[in-house]
């Protein structure tokens, strides 16, 4: 049991997918301008990556790993998380339209996320269990919807504030994103 | 040679296997869709600028088709979506009246007086926040552009310290009628004659005060109205839009000529000088 709670912390703060890994930084500031939109955008790839990471823990260890054929496995996983998300989106839209409707155009586009694929292959590095997997999965997607959230709120006051010209949009939200970079580095050695 | 068939049958078969599973569920989950909602899909612009206050524009496509939405309700498109939308809704376009966005001020730098001066941040949203901006008047344009960076259409101006909305090029998409922390944006028809361009809800003194071009509040329009298309609430008169015939008799009597003819008067002539 502490061995999860040491894995939820560790990935939503000290090794945060966005601010210490790097990973899914192009939806990170794609969606990141309104606080509805990224919250969206966090549900939906807290629900996708958990259910890749598991499907794709049951592939690595049933068939790559049983047919020592490890070195497939990122285009397995592509493979993998792209029917995944395909599948799920049309289930959804049968099943619940309200979440089909809440989920919208994120669905989709948390194909291409590379923080599915990163946290699938990292668990797999890591030499996770199941339960182990699930939580590291959890872990990582509640850290993107953080940094995702934090910086919405940050992005809707910088839309007032008064920002140099060269400076305005992009530019000032990637330094934005490294100064909260260095903030969350501050969290090392909690664990 | 199995080092060569284990790696090709299993991303085959995890191929097959995973075309096979989201055919099959593509049937098994299929959601019958409103052949009109494609229809009206194709017909929309396609630019997914969301002014319609819908999701893009397929969620604009669902709205009509399910009746939520009014057929002009794509402001970009104008009139030509509007007829193709009434048309494959089976519904008479030339009943709906094209809208423009107009800013009910007129109180320019000659006009209206200022409480202070404001050296600040240029955005209104900010300036109202200082005692309600610079001008003498609560209710008065602020002209520091706000309105003029979020048109995409390049239909607004800032002249003399007011925001002036060039009636051809606005599309009505009412970008500029949201930012507004005045809210003296408005949507009125197209080819209306007459329009109150003042938003002011002081006594006529007050107004005297602050600006030359404000309503006084004097009810000369109400009484004269021959088609009695003015409401009067908060000492400023209102046109009801629906009632007005262009007749432009509140045009003239105005003694402030708060109350302007937009098609002959008012913008374009200023734009252009």
């Amino acid at each position: 049991m502490g061995n999860i709670f040491i894995i939820l912390v560790s990935t939503i703060f000290i090794n945060n997918y966005v601010f210490a890994r790097f990973l899914g930084i192009c939806p990170f500031l794609g969606v990141s301008s309104k606080m509805d939109t990224a919250t969206g955008m966090g549900v939906a790839v807290t629900f996708v990556t958990t259910l890749a990471s598991v499907v794709t823990f049951i592939i690595q260890k049933y068939i790559l790993d049983i047919f020592e054929i490890q070195y497939l496995q990122t285009i397995v996983f592509i493979l993998v998380i792209a029917s995944l998300v395909q599948f799920v989106e049309m289930a959804i839209k049968k099943m619940s339209p309200t979440l089909y409707n809440a989920l919208g155009v994120y669905l989709p586009l948390i194909t291409t996320n590379c923080i599915v694929l990163g946290v699938a292959i990292l668990n797999i590095q890591e030499g996770y269990n199941l339960i182990e997997t699930i939580a590291s999965s959890v872990g990582a997607s509640l850290g993107f919807f953080l940094a995702l959230v934090l910086m919405a709120g940050l992005r809707e006051k910088l839309e007032l504030a008064d920002i140099p010209e060269a400076l305005k949009g992009f530019p000032i939200t990637l330094i934005a994103t490294g100064l909260m970079s260095i903030a969350f580095a501050g969290f090392a050695g909690l664990v | 040679m199995t080092d060569l068939m284990f790696p090709i049958a299993t991303l085959g078969g995890l191929g097959i296997g995973f075309g096979v599973i989201l055919s099959v569920a593509s049937k098994f989950f299929y959601v019958p869709v409103d052949p009109k909602v494609e229809e009206l899909n194709h017909a929309l612009p396609g630019a997914n600028c969301g002014a319609c206050g819908y999701p893009g524009c397929g969620g604009l496509a669902t709205a009509l088709a399910e009746g939520r939405a009014p057929v002009n309700a794509c402001g970009v498109g104008g009139q030509k979506v509007a007829d193709h939308v009434a048309e494959i809704l089976g519904l008479n376009s030339s009943l709906v009246s094209k809208e423009i966005a107009v800013v009910l001020c007129q109180g320019d730098c000659d006009k209206a007086k200022d409480k202070y001066r404001y050296e600040g941040i240029q955005d209104c949203r900010i300036s109202s926040r200082l005692s309600d901006g610079q001008k003498s008047c609560s209710y008065g344009c602020l002209g520091c552009g706000t309105c003029f960076d979020v048109c995409q259409f390049d239909a607004i101006r800032m002249i003399d310290g007011i925001a002036v909305i060039d009636r051809e090029k606005c599309t009505a998409c009412k970008k500029c009628v949201g930012v507004c922390p005045k809210k003296i944006i408005e949507m009125v028809p197209y080819d209306n004659e007459a329009i109150v361009k003042c938003k002011s809800e002081d006594p006529g003194k007050v107004v005297r005060g602050n600006c030359e071009i404000g309503c006084i509040g004097c009810k000369i329009c109400v009484k004269n109205c021959p088609s009695d298309a003015f409401t009067f609430e908060n000492n400023l008169a209102k046109i009801i839009y629906e009632k007005c015939t262009n007749c432009k008799v509140c045009v003239e009597k105005c003694p402030t000529k708060c109350i302007v003819n937009p098609v002959k008067s008012g913008d374009e002539k200023t734009i252009a000088s």
